[in-house]
């Protein structure tokens, strides 16, 4: 039978006492770790939020150019106006787009990437994959510019090629087409896909490098072609890194309001209307509302997202 | 009996960090129909290689595997008739467990109603009847391992392939599911090929095992011919314990080669065919058995001994002089192989 000995040795100095008090009482530690970020959370990203949701019910007086601090709902009946509903669903259909593209863009790549690539082939692909978020984002875009203009990289290597018709006939198409590459929506894509699709790979590849190589295995052992066993193992293992992707892909496009003004024909998209409605016309609440549309089609994204079972497999 | 699956002379050669690994060198062996044959070797032997280039995860670099007569050496997994229980069972986590069964009838069509019936069947088979809708994630290591039997069966493979399927689970559970294994196969009559590195498992549920080292195989026999009679100095030191002497050692108490000669077989005491004075060198209590280690007097020769615990005899301590004596059928001479 053994007695405990009461008489522990005290602790020695400060710095002893206040691990001894740190390992003792595990949740001091946890409170001194979270609380400031907590309060960062809380106080400044949730109270923005609210103060934005907040400035939506808020109207501006045409006359006097200022705030008028009373709730009511004519942004929202504003909102519904064919040019500002025309807007709305050009940037969720262009956001849609980018994010299917990119995600069909990204598969094989972060596949490659998780299954194949090993030493420094693979550090040689996080670094082409990330390469592009290492310089500015304007010299990127001013770069694609260039490239996407008529008398540009692009329209000159095709033209070689004798190949001028397909940018031609491309070009002609309706909704995607216009003078140049430059001045398209279609080249508004391209520089989108381009942009964000470091984003989608990423998650994607690290879903599937989650994945054990037995499962692949075990697909074919019982009998599953690569194309069954991409479609019924690899693709619903890998889908929260898609859904994951496809956020950042998805809420990027349709926040951005620089690319659409460098690269584009005049149409509008959401970015840029918040962006002209708070700075040039003032409109800080009009504002608002319309930045609450990404977050609604966002929420719902995800819910969609959840029903159908892509959070399943995490 | 019809050979179930034959290698001939079978290389696997991989290239690592630039240097060559031989890992399955020139192998060739035919395995009956119906046999519970196991691969038995340790880690980096070669047996798992082995085993996957039967199940078509790795290509032979040259020679020839065949099935049922057929060569698949060159075959992807999905055209060949034989199915694996994974090392870490490999069920897809995403899926019910009716579903991680049915899915070989699955990705052959067929229909839904009829491949969940036959899943059924074989959950049955294996003793999970229950557990139908859940995933994965919610079995215990015991059961996730019967559920991958069942997926592994439900193709009703003519050969089953399975790589060390009882090595995540403990050692009670372990003995169980050998024993289930064992009546499995019986009863189903399908050929069996198992990969361990135990050898207990493998003494007690095989017809026959082969036993690989460095990529080479070393001996294929009988569980007891194995034991008794192995046919290389690796195969006796493998297999069970062993006292292996040779060259001057085995000249010293009277014997020419190599000889082996199991710690069983050796009594306390004096009579026997030889009689040797040895002192008491350690002390190892087995439960079933005392393992001491003596050291003959005069020579540095130290030999392991077996004393039964039921024997009521006092076992000797460390340092005590004792005579240990062996009759002369309990030496078995191993034909040397040169050495490399």
């Amino acid at each position: 039978m053994r007695t405990f000995d009461t008489h522990l040795p005290r602790p020695q100095r400060t710095t002893d006492a206040l691990s001894d008090l740190l390992y003792q009482r595990k949740g001091v530690l946890l409170t001194v770790l979270l609380v400031p970020p907590l309060l960062w959370f809380g106080v400044i990203y949730l109270g923005s939020l609210l103060s934005l949701l907040a400035n939506s019910f808020y109207r501006l007086d045409d006359f006097t150019g200022q705030v008028v601090k009373e709730l009511g709902v004519e942004n929202f009946i504003t909102l519904i106006e064919p040019a500002n509903l025309d807007v709305a669903w050009r940037s969720i259909g262009m956001a849609l787009a980018v994010t299917l593209v990119s995600a069909v863009l990204a598969l094989p790549i972060a596949y490659y990437m998780a299954r194949y690539a090993r030493g420094s082939q693979k550090a040689f692909l996080y670094v082409a994959v990330m390469l592009p978020l290492w310089s500015s984002y304007l010299v990127r875009l001013y770069a694609w510019k260039l490239l996407l203009a008529k008398e540009g990289a692009i329209s000159w290597t095709l033209q070689q090629l004798h190949m001028q018709w397909l940018l031609d006939s491309l070009l002609s198409a309706p909704w995607i087409g216009g003078n140049s590459l430059s001045f398209s929506p279609l080249g508004t894509f391209i520089v989108f896909v381009y942009m964000w699709l470091p984003f989608m790979i990423l998650p994607i590849q690290a879903a599937i490098e989650r994945i054990p190589g037995s499962y692949m295995e075990a697909s074919a052992d019982l009998g599953a072609t690569p194309g069954t066993t991409f479609r019924k193992v690899v693709l619903p293992l890998a889908m929260p890194g898609i859904a994951a992707g496809s956020i950042f892909t998805f809420s990027l496009t349709l926040g951005d309001y620089i690319i659409p003004q460098v690269i584009g024909n005049s149409t509008m998209y959401i970015g840029q209307v918040v962006y002209k409605q708070q700075g040039v016309a003032g409109n800080l609440p009009f504002a608002a509302a319309f930045s609450l549309v990404p977050i609604v089609v966002i929420a719902l994204y995800l819910w969609l997202a959840k029903r159908k079972g892509a959070f399943d497999a995490i | 009996m019809p050979v179930a699956v034959a290698l001939e002379e079978v290389s696997c050669v991989f290239v690592s960090s630039g240097r060559e690994v031989r890992a399955v060198d020139n192998v060739s062996m035919e395995i009956q129909e119906g046999e519970f044959f196991t691969l038995l070797g340790p880690s980096g032997s070669g047996k798992t290689t082995c085993l996957r280039m039967i199940g078509g995860f790795t290509l032979p670099t040259s020679g020839h595997i065949r099935i049922h007569g057929q060569d698949v050496s060159l075959l992807a997994p999905y055209a060949r008739p034989v199915n694996t229980v994974f090392q870490d069972y490999a069920l897809f986590p995403h899926m019910t467990i009716i579903d991680n069964v049915a899915y070989g009838l699955m990705v052959r069509g067929v229909q839904k109603s009829q491949r969940l019936h036959q899943a059924q069947k074989l959950l049955e088979l294996v003793q999970l009847p229950d557990v139908a809708q859940r995933k994965p994630g919610q079995l215990s290591g015991g059961q996730r391992q019967r559920v991958a039997l069942a997926r592994a069966l439900i193709n009703e493979p003519k050969v089953l392939l399975l790589d060390e399927p009882l090595g995540a689970l403990d050692l009670k559970l372990r003995e169980q599911m050998q024993t289930e294994l064992k009546s499995l196969q019986r009863k189903l009559g399908i050929t069996f090929i198992f990969v361990t590195h135990d050898q207990n498992e493998a003494l007690s549920m095989s017809d026959r095992i082969g036993i690989f080292n460095q990529g080479r195989i070393e001996q294929i026999a009988s569980p007891s011919d194995l034991y008794t009679r192995p046919s290389t100095r690796f195969v006796a030191q493998f297999v069970g314990a062993a006292n292996v002497l040779h060259g001057p050692a085995a000249k010293a108490i009277g014997y020419q080669g190599t000889m082996m000669l199991r710690p069983e077989r050796i009594k306390l005491g004096v009579g026997g065919d030889h009689n040797f004075s040895a002192r008491v060198q350690s002390k190892q209590y087995f439960g079933a058995f005392w393992r001491l280690t003596v050291l003959l007097d005069h020579s540095d020769i130290e030999l392991a001994l077996d004393i039964e615990s039921s024997s009521n005899l006092p076992v000797p301590d460390v340092a005590h002089a004792v005579m240990v004596r062996w009759e002369a059928n309990a030496v078995h001479f191993i034909a040397e192989t040169p050495q490399i």
